[in-house]
């Protein structure tokens, strides 16, 4: 039997497989949704200060290579977010806090709010490629700036630390480096790509509602893998893979990579929300094939001479 | 591999249905049975839902209620204007039984008047329970007439057939006996009305269920139910024990943000 029991620091999984931020898991209901299917942890669709109707839609589409979503962090803002998201125990899984500001001061007051409310982590996002006055469109994702907005979380809480990485910056290493320095547990790699655009030839017009999006899926994968490859190589602290990992084969890259977890997001609209327990059952079935009896001893292994 | 992107179209026809009420016809051969919707864009603007209201072999068309900026531009689209479409999303209703009862309030008789066309055809003896607020704001009562669907009407002032509530045409009908199905979609108020009664009844139904929609196709999360927490845009068409079942069905909805928004009574 191979044992697929995951570890981030402190926090045990009990299957590597955790929802990513912003598909589904708007609502505490939606999450208990996604990890009935078989998550071993889920993440919050992203918190914001102040509530957020997001872009015009379409939001989200769906091309060839993969998707690409301006969803532009809807969500109800921290001070619905704490009546929506309470007892967490009922959902069946860890739930992870997903916060994101455009400012340090921000950023520290989430961190704050979300401490009490029963998370088993925080995931500081800095790294969204779509929305003014976020992520890298707020200058976000330097090693200055990470190491800043890190440093900031973590003198408010006490919960494991995430911190989500961009693409789309020089030397990801140095980037996840700044974020371990300052006091992050893990590193979430990595967020969307791009951002991309697709323009409806007829009208002559892009059709996403904010124009551009961030790109995720197939495309991104091979981008996902290499940036856990490198940054793996930068800092001791675990990673979650993150990046259109579809099945068992894409999470064990991940692992084979330096991942000791592995988000999965876009994959429920190919596979539909049980992609969860299939990644998990193809999974073991890679292991078992490859002769890995557990995620420990299968991390990194890419990196092997 | 599948892709969820725009197909864009001129409108063909407009049809002035009654007071801020359209239909937009298009000319394309749509895969979709009755009970789907179609998310529809307007290039640069937004995409918004709305049910398979016409659907004949080579065109489809929407109807729009005019109650925000969207539809309000949509009302006034003309002919060639292009429009996007997506979809058919979510599931179509189950047709069965010998007699049929259609329930619709305001713009639910949109995703019905297709299934009343089918039940025709299959020779099922349909009555469609059509209600407005007034006259004025009734609609598809000709297409009715001419399509020769049994209709009862129903308006809040009296102003055309019965001044009743389309729930009061429908408990009148399930006394009477010998229904075998219920659908309906409407004010959520009103469809609870209709599973309840069906319940009451024993009479089987299904019910066209709307939330706050983005994608249309299960990713975003801004339409999913408490308690149960999966994404409603899915199926939209739910038995009338399912959507009993679900929590905040005529509680509230929640808006473009994921914020609650009780229903008003
Ligand atoms: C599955 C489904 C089928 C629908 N079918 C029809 C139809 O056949 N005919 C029709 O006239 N209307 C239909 N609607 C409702 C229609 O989508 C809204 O009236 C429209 O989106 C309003 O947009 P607006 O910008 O004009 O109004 P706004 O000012 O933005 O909103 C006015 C009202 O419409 C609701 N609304 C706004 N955006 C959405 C959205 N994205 N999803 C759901 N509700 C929204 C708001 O909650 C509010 O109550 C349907 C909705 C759903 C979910
Ligand atoms: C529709 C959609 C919404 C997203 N919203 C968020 C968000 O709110 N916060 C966040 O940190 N990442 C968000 N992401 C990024 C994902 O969490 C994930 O990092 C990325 O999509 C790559 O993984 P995937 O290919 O498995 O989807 C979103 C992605 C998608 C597709
Ligand atoms: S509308 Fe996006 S999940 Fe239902």
């Amino acid at each position: 039997m191979v044992d697929i029991t995951a570890k981030l620091g402190r926090l045990k999984l009990d299957n590597p497989t955790v929802l990513a931020s912003g598909i589904l898991g708007v609502t505490k209901a939606s999450l208990k949704y996604v990890a009935s299917n078989g998550a071993g942890a889920v993440t919050m669709k992203s918190v914001t200060v102040e509530p957020r109707a997001g872009h015009h839609a379409p939001i989200i589409l769906t091309y060839e290579g993969g998707m690409l979503n301006s969803v532009g962090y809807s969500n109800q803002g921290i001070k619905e977010a704490k009546k929506e998201f309470i007892s967490l125990k009922d959902v069946g899984a860890p739930v992870i806090a997903s916060i994101t500001a455009g400012s340090k001061k921000d950023f520290a007051f989430l961190a704050e709010q979300v401490n009490e409310m029963g998370f088993a982590a925080v995931e500081a996002v800095i790294s969204c490629p779509h929305t003014p006055g976020f992520g890298t469109m707020a200058g976000q994702g330097t090693p200055d700036s990470t190491r800043e907005i890190t440093a900031a979380v973590r003198d408010k809480t006490k919960l494991p630390l995430f911190v989500k990485l961009s693409p789309s910056v020089q030397g990801i290493g140095e980037v996840a480096k700044a974020a371990e320095d300052a006091g992050a547990d893990a590193i979430t790699a990595i967020n969307t790509g791009g951002p991309g655009m697709i323009i409806d030839v007829k009208t002559g017009k892009p059709i996403l509602g904010g124009t551009v999006g961030g790109l995720s899926g197939d495309a991104l994968r091979p981008i996902a893998v290499r940036c856990v490859y490198d940054i793996y190589k930068s800092v001791r602290i675990p990673i979650i893979g993150t990046g259109g990992v579809m099945t068992g084969e894409h999470a064990a890259q991940m692992i084979l990579a330096g991942a000791s977890a592995v988000g999965i997001g876009t994959a429920v609209y190919y596979r539909g929300a049980d992609v969860f327990r299939k990644v998990c059952d193809e999974l073991q079935g890679v292991m078992k094939e490859a002769g890995y009896k557990n995620i420990y001893g299968m991390r990194g292994m890419a990196h092997e001479e | 591999m599948k892709s969820e992107l725009p197909i864009t179209l001129p409108v063909e026809k407009v049809i002035d249905e009654a007071e801020g009420v359209k239909s937009l016809i298009f000319r394309h051969k749509l895969d979709a049975k009755p009970g789907q919707f179609l998310m529809v864009w307007i290039p640069r603007v937004d995409l918004k839902p709305f049910g398979v209201s016409y659907l004949e072999e080579g065109s489809f068309g929407i109807t729009v209620c005019k109650v925000g900026p969207t539809s309000e531009k949509l009302c006034r689209a003309k002919k060639g204007d292009l429009l996007g479409i997506m979809g058919p999303y979510g599931k179509p209703f189950t047709l069965e039984g010998r007699r049929i009862i259609l329930v619709a309030g305001g713009y639910g008789a949109a995703p019905l008047f297709p299934l009343a066309e089918e039940a025709k055809k299959k020779g099922i003896t349909t009555t469609f329970i059509i209600g407005a607020k007034s006259e004025s704001y009734l609609i598809y009562r000709e297409r009715a007439k001419k399509a020769g669907i049994n209709t009862i009407i129903t308006t809040d002032d009296g102003s055309c057939g019965r001044k009743c509530f389309t729930t009061d045409a429908l408990e009148d009908a399930l006394k009477a006996g010998g229904i075998d199905k219920v659908y309906s979609c409407g004010p959520e108020i009103m469809l609870k009305k209709v599973a309840e009664l069906c319940r009451r009844h024993q009479v089987k139904c299904e019910v066209s269920m709307h939330r706050y929609m983005k994608c249309g196709f299960g990713v975003c999360g801004s339409c999913s139910v408490d308690d149960q927490g999966f994404p409603l845009c899915k199926k939209v068409v739910l038995t009338g024990e399912e959507a009993l079942r679900i929590k905040e069905f005529g509680q509230h909805s929640r808006d473009a943000s994921g914020t609650k928004q009780p229903f008003a009574r």
